[in-house]
């Protein structure tokens, strides 16, 4: 990208040239116009396709900025907080209208008649099949994605005619629609996609690793990885409300501390997933979004591999004897939610939900006394190197607590690069912390990859049959069927009572804003550069 | 032809001594990525990766053949010039090395050229002048040079002149985001923007440069002010220098001519040792600075067992070493013509 985009076309894009500097260091906000946003960030964009192997996390609003998918979630508004995307609002992007067939398993999408790709090519159905049989077939996280909707196989997809495309399904799933508005599943320009690929690479992954070709809200103008990103409007996008700013810089700061002093200062509007801390301390002179993240609970989670953690009354003892608040505070600096102290009685499918334990020691040693270790024993506590931010202090709370009822913790801390392999693939780790967070927002959702034996989140290998096949009759089941609420439910009643993962707390993303408005919060955790505006 | 140039062929003899240190570091660095705990493959595969898709992404990384093929792949390569895929960043480690190199060589350099301009004639003054104010300034600015660590200064100095002043551009790294960068001749943004004539950018990655070199220069001067002020202090108490007063020459003429001379030796030595660890050293500065350098690229490819782009830095790094050392042995028998290669 960056090569294609030589100094003059840059200059000539009306980038505020050299010779107006002087002005800039004098009212730097004022200089930059309402046609620049400057958004900080510690985190590497790697590559401008998320499809790719290695892709980072941060690089999928590449695909978000710059891709449409066929569908969208709406907008909603967080009490406090700003805006919020909504799980139950679908809406259409480069679909036009979509419809249903009686039996859930056909689903037919008309695209916008005007929607056409940067080249100005028309937007057709058979763009949107190369796009995901793409995503289906290159393995990793698109693929894995892609199937928790039901999409698994190219031949799902059709092209009906210019305009029309169809999927079918193997069975109805209310997965299907919102996994369609996920990052993943974005239309690529086929005809230049396949124009640069080649045989060992028939799906281009080379050349949109650099050069993105999409129809979406901004162009890529520049890439320096490692440094900076730079978007473009796109003033033909037809997927939603064209962007009121004509172009955001990304840059990457990695020390929290400046990317702070950028802010306060004003020469940058928008600081994305700030620490706790910071964000805590900006409050009450900034304007700062902490949203807590949907569908995600930082949880410690005793291992069923450890014999003592097979006995229940050590597991609520110990859900009895952290310190919720102290950690909440500590770790969290109060920017989240609680997830503790709630009524046993489950009368509601929300979820996250608070628990029924609270901190107690003399109940925490009252059933160490009943537990088969009345003299305790001693457990490793692990934690990651890469999330220590929150999960030092939570370990070092809860060592200290679990001391008081006789169980001698000894905090393991285990490189980024090794946790993955330890927490979720081997699921050795007796006792850790673990902070899995769902995209799609249903509980079922969350309890298939947390609470399912052998899934990838359920560090603690827990298994329960009952939980099992509630999960397998709820996964694809519709939220407004009678029989959902119910096993949905019983579900959260018993492993809220058998204690796999033990919630501590539901965390919050932060951004911090000085300069700009229309901050939306989203699943994926990414920045949605296309609704900010310059104040 | 060597007969004639006996230099020219002592600089070939050093070149032919550095080939197995640099196959020596080509094996351990591989072996040593290897013997890294954690496993790549599911680290790159994703979140959400299952069973079947960490073994694709281990397939697509050539991890599931044996060591001995891995180690012949990545040798067959290496003879062709290619290190390899980086994953973090997606690209080629050869394009990653030749965008970050430059600019820690251009930072540390800068900061070592600060350094020096400061801390060799604080050093000397010193040593002339023992136990006067000056000496005692060399003393406080050594002391607190080496017990400030540098992410700290750094952060210090961002407040000061930047968050509280605002004299100081914003530490965004090399250049601000209103800059284009100019075009990649050398790498170093200074010098590339001086040959194409464009004064504007120069004049901003110069500004750039201030907080973040001055951050390693107060970091690195202690050393070479303590080398100066006692190599000068050895000299001053030499023989040849009383023989040399004795002989009525000029105060000028002792200090600079015989002292000063003798003293550079070990304040070269110092200086080359001073270079590397600094360049290794500032990736605390880069993070503070948000400068694109070789340091921090070499941690987070460590933290995420990136093995090529871990092999590329430990290689480029020993190469650059050799080249040092050449260098500073051809800087003795510049100083000092005693020391010639042809004793070697």
């Amino acid at each position: 990208m960056t090569d294609t985009t030589s100094r003059r076309n840059f200059l000539k894009m009306g980038v505020a040239g050299a010779s107006v500097l002087p002005f800039l260091r004098a009212m730097p906000a004022a200089a930059q116009g309402n046609d620049t946003l400057v958004v900080v960030t510690g985190a590497t964009i790697n590559s401008l396709d998320l499809h790719r192997t290695g892709t980072s996390r941060a690089s999928y609003q590449v695909g978000i900025n710059c891709y449409d998918r066929l569908l969208t979630f709406g907008t909603k508004e967080v009490p406090g907080n700003g805006l919020s995307y909504d799980y139950t609002v679908v809406e259409p992007e480069l679909a036009e209208s979509w419809t249903e067939s009686d039996d859930g398993l056909t689903l037919t999408f008309k695209l916008k008649p005007d929607a056409t790709f940067w080249d100005g090519r028309k937007v057709t159905a058979a763009d949107v099949k190369w796009s995901f049989d793409r995503a289906v077939s290159v393995g990793g996280f698109p693929t894995v994605q892609m199937k928790a909707g039901g999409l698994e196989r190219p031949e799902q997809f059709i092209a009906e005619d210019e305009d029309t495309f169809i999927i079918k399904l193997d069975r109805p799933s209310k997965l299907t629609i919102p996994d369609l508005a996920v990052p993943v599943p974005y239309i690529i320009n086929a005809e230049e996609a396949k124009a640069n690929a080649t045989e060992d690479d028939p799906w281009a992954m080379e050349y949109l690793h650099t050069t993105p070709a999409g129809s979406g809200a901004f162009k890529v103008a520049r890439w320096t990885p490692g440094e900076q990103l730079v978007y473009e409007r796109n003033d033909a996008w037809v997927g939603g409300p064209l962007p009121e700013v004509q172009r955001v810089v990304i840059r990457e700061v990695p020390s929290p501390a400046t990317r702070r002093a950028l802010l306060e200062r004003g020469d940058v509007q928008v600081a994305f997933d700030i620490p706790d801390k910071d964000a805590a301390e900006l409050a009450d002179t900034l304007d700062v979004f902490s949203t807590p993240v949907e569908n995600c609970i930082h949880c410690l989670c005793p291992n069923f591999a450890f014999e003592p953690f097979q006995d229940a009354n050590v597991r609520k003892a110990i859900a009895y004897a952290v310190p919720y608040e102290d950690i909440f505070q500590a770790a969290a600096f109060g920017r989240g939610l609680p997830m503790w102290g709630g009524e046993e009685e489950i009368t509601d499918i929300a979820w996250p939900r608070k628990t029924q334990y609270y901190t107690d020691l003399d109940k925490a040693r009252e059933l160490m006394a009943q537990s088969a270790y009345p003299d305790g024993f001693e457990v490793p506590l692990s934690i990651s190197l890469d999330l220590a931010s929150w999960m030092e202090p939570t370990a070092l709370l809860v060592q200290e607590a679990l001391g008081e009822i006789g169980i001698t913790v000894e905090i393991e801390k285990i490189p980024g690069a090794n946790w993955r392999t330890a927490v979720l693939v081997e699921k050795r780790l007796p006792l850790h912390l673990e902070n899995f967070g769902g995209w799609l927002n249903t509980p079922d959702y969350y309890f298939f990859w947390a609470y399912q034996e052998g899934h990838l989140f359920n560090s603690s290998n827990y298994r329960n049959d009952e939980v099992e096949e509630l999960t397998n009759a709820t996964l694809h089941m519709p939220m407004d069927d009678p029989e959902y609420a119910p096993k949905i439910m019983r579900m959260f009643e018993i492993v809220l009572d058998e204690l796999p993962r033990i919630p501590l707390y539901q965390p919050a993303l932060n951004v911090a804003t000085n300069g700009a408005e229309g901050y939306e919060f989203w699943f994926h955790r990414q920045l949605d550069s296309r609704v900010l505006k310059a104040v | 032809m060597a007969k004639t140039f006996p230099r020219l062929r002592a600089i070939g003899w050093r070149v032919a001594q550095a080939v197995p240190v640099v196959v020596g570091v080509v094996v351990i660095s591989f072996l040593l990525t290897r013997a890294l705990p954690g496993d790549p493959a599911v680290y790159f595969a994703g979140v959400a990766a299952d069973e079947a898709s960490i073994a694709e992404t281990r397939m697509a990384m050539g991890l599931d053949k044996p060591l001995p093929m891995q180690f012949f792949h990545y040798v067959g390569d290496l003879l062709q010039g290619d290190l390899g895929q980086s994953l973090t960043s997606g690209r080629p480690v050869s394009t990653d090395l030749a965008n970050r190199l430059p600019a820690s060589l251009e930072l540390t350099l800068t900061a070592l050229i600060l350094a020096i301009v400061i801390a060799v004639p604080l050093g000397v003054l010193a040593a002339t002048r023992p136990g006067t104010w000056v000496d005692h300034l060399c003393r406080i600015v050594v002391t607190a040079g080496v017990s400030l660590p540098t992410f700290f200064t750094g952060i210090l100095l961002i407040y000061i002149f930047y968050y509280l002043l605002g004299w100081a551009p914003s530490p965004l790294g090399r250049l601000d985001f209103i800059y284009l960068s100019p075009d990649h001749v050398t790498g170093f943004y200074l010098i590339d923007a001086a040959l194409m004539g464009d004064w504007e950018t120069w004049w901003g990655a110069a500004k750039q440069l201030i907080l973040p070199a001055t951050t390693l220069a107060l970091f690195t001067l202690a050393p070479i002010a303590r080398m100066t002020r006692a190599a000068m202090l050895t000299a001053l108490s030499s023989d040849f220098i009383r023989t040399a007063k004795a002989a009525g020459l000029s105060n000028r003429a002792v200090l600079y001519r015989y002292a000063f001379r003798n003293a550079l030796l070990p304040v070269v030595t110092t200086l080359g040792m001073v270079f590397s660890f600094a360049l290794g050293a500032n990736v605390l500065v880069e993070k503070v600075f948000a400068w694109p350098g070789i340091g921090s690229y070499a941690v987070e490819a460590l933290v995420v067992s990136d093995y090529a782009a871990v092999q590329g830095f430990v290689l480029a790094m020993a190469l650059l070493f050799v080249a040092l050392n050449l260098m500073i042995d051809l800087l003795y028998t510049a100083i000092d013509p005693r020391i010639g290669f042809e004793a070697k």
